[in-house]
């Protein structure tokens, strides 16, 4: 049987990650054609997220270290890499996605359309801000990676066996969402996007990316490309 | 060249050859390889000679088109400085990267101890 890995990249997220892990497999269960797996990575969290993880039935890789989103997404993917995953979701661990996206973003991969599907969060209401910052994400991706995204930063994605294989993250933090459309690009990998719900609450925008990170990403994205 | 040697052209003398005398020291020890030893050398005689030679580096200026040879000296190490702020940046993010490839082995090494003890503890009952 195939085998679909959920990543979900934690941090200091114990009041929420029972509930989320709930959802998740609530409707993990309804994929039959697939052995599911969550993969909770614990980034160096000083709260109690790897035990609330565990006992929420998923598997717990925990950094010892707070190493950030891009660091904790690529130990998602290196234990995807070594347990021979055929798909791989991420997901946010903080609510914002809704798991019942994550059948009508895997038709793509299962069509044999596409390698990476990206969730663009179209359905649901966003603040202004997140817009407007989201905008400009999209065009410094497009400027820096050449690849245009209609939600560059979504942390909703789906890789097929391929692009599991291919894909190498170097960065640590949240330039990782540019970075991948890079890799994308690099590996000549087919991409599409399905649109996804959004779920803002209070809690999930005080644990997203900062409107003021945008310079430092943008630093952090150009020392990408100097690096090999 | 001017006998009397002006409180700047000492203090600016003393600290070139403080600079070189640690070079050598490093090169000594086996820190920097001969390039290294060469380069940082010449870079700091080059500078020890244009004090108390300004018009060695007035020249070099009019040749870059600048007026004075402290205005050349002064644009050239913004700009040496503004790379070298560069390439540590990098440096440091090849830093950051190693530590997380660390921290990323710890993590998957752990998880598949805990996931083989219960096999073990299994296997002895």
């Amino acid at each position: 049987m195939k085998t679909l890995f959920v990543v979900l990249p934690a941090f200091n997220e114990s009041q929420v990650i029972r509930e989320v892990l709930r959802k998740l497999k609530q409707e993990l269960k309804k994929i039959k054609e697939f052995q599911s797996y969550v993969v909770v990575v614990d980034d160096g969290s000083s709260d109690k997220t790897s035990r609330e993880a565990a006992r929420g039935g998923s598997i717990v890789l925990r950094h010892v270290l707070n190493r950030g989103l891009g660091g904790a997404l690529e130990t998602g993917l290196t234990y995807a890499k070594r347990k021979n995953a055929d798909i791989l979701v991420t997901m946010d661990s903080d609510g914002q996605h809704d798991a019942k996206d994550i059948w009508p973003a895997l038709q793509p991969i299962l069509a044999d359309q596409a390698d990476v599907v990206i969730g663009s969060r179209q359905k649901g209401k966003r603040p202004l801000d997140r817009h407007l910052i989201n905008l400009m994400s999209n065009v410094v991706t497009w400027l820096l990676f050449g690849i245009w995204s209609s939600d560059s930063q979504s942390g909703f994605r789906v890789f097929n066996h391929k692009a599991i294989r291919s894909i190498k993250i170097m960065t640590q933090e949240m330039e990782v969402s540019s970075e991948i459309f890079g890799e994308i690009k690099r590996n000549h990998l087919r991409f599409c996007e399905v649109p996804i719900r959004v779920i803002y609450t209070e809690y999930s925008r005080r644990k997203g990316q900062q409107n003021l990170n945008g310079p430092r990403v943008l630093l952090k994205l150009i020392i990408r490309l100097f690096r090999s | 060249m001017n006998i009397f040697v002006l409180p700047i052209q000492l203090f600016l003398s003393l600290f070139l050859l403080f600079a070189i005398s640690r070079v050598f020291l490093r090169f000594k020890e086996g820190t920097i390889s001969l390039g290294q030893f060469l380069f940082w050398c010449g870079l700091w005689l080059l500078a020890l000679f244009s004090i108390f030679y300004p018009d060695f580096s007035n020249y070099w200026a009019r040749l870059l088109g600048i007026g004075r040879g402290a205005d050349a000296i002064l644009y050239t190490s913004v700009i040496a400085l503004f790379y070298l702020v560069f390439r540590l940046h990098v440096l440091l993010e090849n830093v950051n990267y190693e530590i997380s490839k660390l921290v990323r082995e710890v993590a998957l090494l752990s998880q598949e101890q805990t996931r083989r003890q219960p096999q073990k503890q299994k296997a002895k009952r």
